[in-house]
């Protein structure tokens, strides 16, 4: 089974959001979704300082197996994204939850979260 | 649920990641299929191959059936038993039903054709036998083997021990020796040197964890695919399927066109083909930026309004970036453009073969 993290909110596109204490919101993806990508051997993220909205394409992760869309789990500016990724990609495979984040967003409505899933809700979805 | 090889409780047990394919549950992965890739560049590998499917062809007229369904000719096998012949087998249109290895039996032959087009396949087969002395028999008790990479045949030779040694080391490249069930031929689809042996089911499960304990890597279908495009190797229904003939899919060297008056299906089609220009050719795309190929997406030649397009496309483990095969219009030069979500990306055009035996070749 794969970990589900209860601080997290979950998109159903399976990308994960942190609040952070500074106000930021850290995005990745979930344990389930790297696992079932396989090996991650490229990561496009979005540039700094563009605005994304929520459920929009906001970059692309590509394994071995196939290429899958990044959507933005809320809207706002990006203020950051993990460059380390370019060189190490499989770090998505290792630590989605830590070391693997694809980007950070100053969000321009914090009461989107609450319209993401919640742990349960997001595991709920992905048990079959 | 879909059809088990005789290996299917192995794999399980050894953690392998079950998937459909063609109607068969087989392993994708056990863990990590870049792990597997670079163990088969590196030592040896293993592959369950059981779902391909063997039909043995006997008969007085075996040699005039296969002569007559095959573009490649089995006339090349005569006086060397256990010798294999990699070919195309073609419609009226001179398009490929599906590609296979033929072996010589002593007497009759063994043909091994894909999974997925195993019904098509049959059809096609049965029918073309109407106008033929011959039997056809599938052999769905045979389980099959494929142990690839620069340690496979020793690891092999380690497994089976001294009674086999001797007829492995006298095993030329494309060539098998049989013994009861056991059939064991020098061929593969990575582009190492390696053995497949087909073996009774119920002798498999002992063989795959005794080659385990040699320390042959089990791997899957996903390292499978990866190292196949790396060696250039065609896949059915992507590189060839029943409308590409074996000329755009980089399959001429395949087709026996001597002697002249031997009259294969789809050998009409191909000479008109010939005559009139054959108008695409299966490529290597090579791409040197960051990013990924992928089958489907457009491939854009300089001097022609056609465009071309990737047939299969991955990163490939060994090189560290990402390759191709693409079938694009013959005026193809020494780069091209593919079209990556909407964006137009540089390409080099190669060989459509990237890696031999470890080594690069790009």
């Amino acid at each position: 089974m794969s970990e589900i993290r209860s601080e997290l909110k979950y998109a159903s596109s399976h990308e994960w959001a942190r609040l952070e204490e500074d106000g930021t919101v850290t995005v990745g993806i979930s344990d389930h979704a790297q696992d079932a990508l396989g090996d991650v051997v490229y990561v496009e993220t979005p540039e700094v300082g563009q605005t994304v909205s929520a459920g929009e394409e906001a970059g692309v992760v590509e394994s071995v197996k196939a290429a899958s869309d990044i959507y933005a789990p809320i809207s706002g500016e990006v203020i950051a994204v993990n460059e380390s990724l370019e060189d190490e990609p499989e770090t998505v495979n290792s630590s989605p939850y830590d070391d693997g984040w694809f980007f950070k967003i100053k969000p321009s409505d914090e009461s989107e979260l609450d319209k993401l899933l919640d742990a349960d809700a997001y595991k709920a979805e992905n048990d079959d | 649920m879909g059809n088990k090889t005789a290996l299917y409780d192995a794999h399980v047990a050894m953690g392998g990641k079950m998937v459909d394919f063609g109607g068969w549950d087989m392993p994708l992965h056990y863990g990590s299929q870049l792990e597997e890739h670079h163990k088969v560049r590196q030592a040896a590998g293993m592959f369950d191959v059981s779902h391909m499917t063997v039909v043995d062809v006997d008969g007085e007229s075996a040699r005039d059936y296969l002569r007559t369904l095959l573009a490649n000719d089995v006339a090349k096998l005569d006086g060397n038993p256990g010798k294999a012949l990699y070919t195309g087998m073609l419609n009226e249109k001179g398009g490929v039903v599906d590609d296979l290895i033929v072996y010589l039996r002593d007497p009759g032959y063994r043909v091994v054709v894909n999974c997925a087009t195993r019904e098509k396949d049959l059809a096609w087969m049965n029918a073309q036998a109407k106008a033929f002395d011959v039997t056809l028999t599938e052999r769905p008790h045979l389980a099959m083997v494929a142990i690839q990479g620069p340690e496979a045949i020793g690891k092999v030779k380690q497994v089976l021990g001294i009674e086999w040694t001797a007829a492995i080391d006298g095993l030329k490249v494309f060539n098998s020796v049989s013994r009861g069930d056991w059939f064991v031929a020098r061929t593969g689809y990575t582009g190492e040197d390696g053995l497949e042996i087909m073996l009774n089911n119920e002798d498999a499960p002992g063989f795959w964890h005794a080659l385990a304990d040699a320390g042959v890597a089990p791997c899957g279908l996903g390292a499978r695919d990866t190292l196949r495009l790396e060696a250039g190797m065609n896949l059915y229904g992507h590189e060839m399927d029943d409308d590409t003939s074996p000329l755009q899919a980089n399959m001429a060297w395949t087709i026996a066109w001597e002697p002249e008056d031997r009259q294969f299906i789809g050998r009409e089609a191909l000479e008109q083909e010939k005559a009139a220009g054959v108008e695409n050719k299966l490529v290597g795309l090579v791409l040197e930026e960051r990013g990924v190929l992928r089958a489907g997406q457009q491939v854009v030649v300089d001097d022609s309004d056609r465009r071309g397009i990737i047939t299969s496309g991955t990163f490939s483990p060994t090189l560290g970036f990402s390759i191709a095969m693409a079938r694009v219009p013959v005026t193809v030069g020494d780069t091209a453009q593919v079209e990556i979500r909407k964006k137009l990306i540089p390409v080099r055009v190669v060989k459509p073969s990237f890696v031999r035996n470890g080594k690069s070749l790009v």
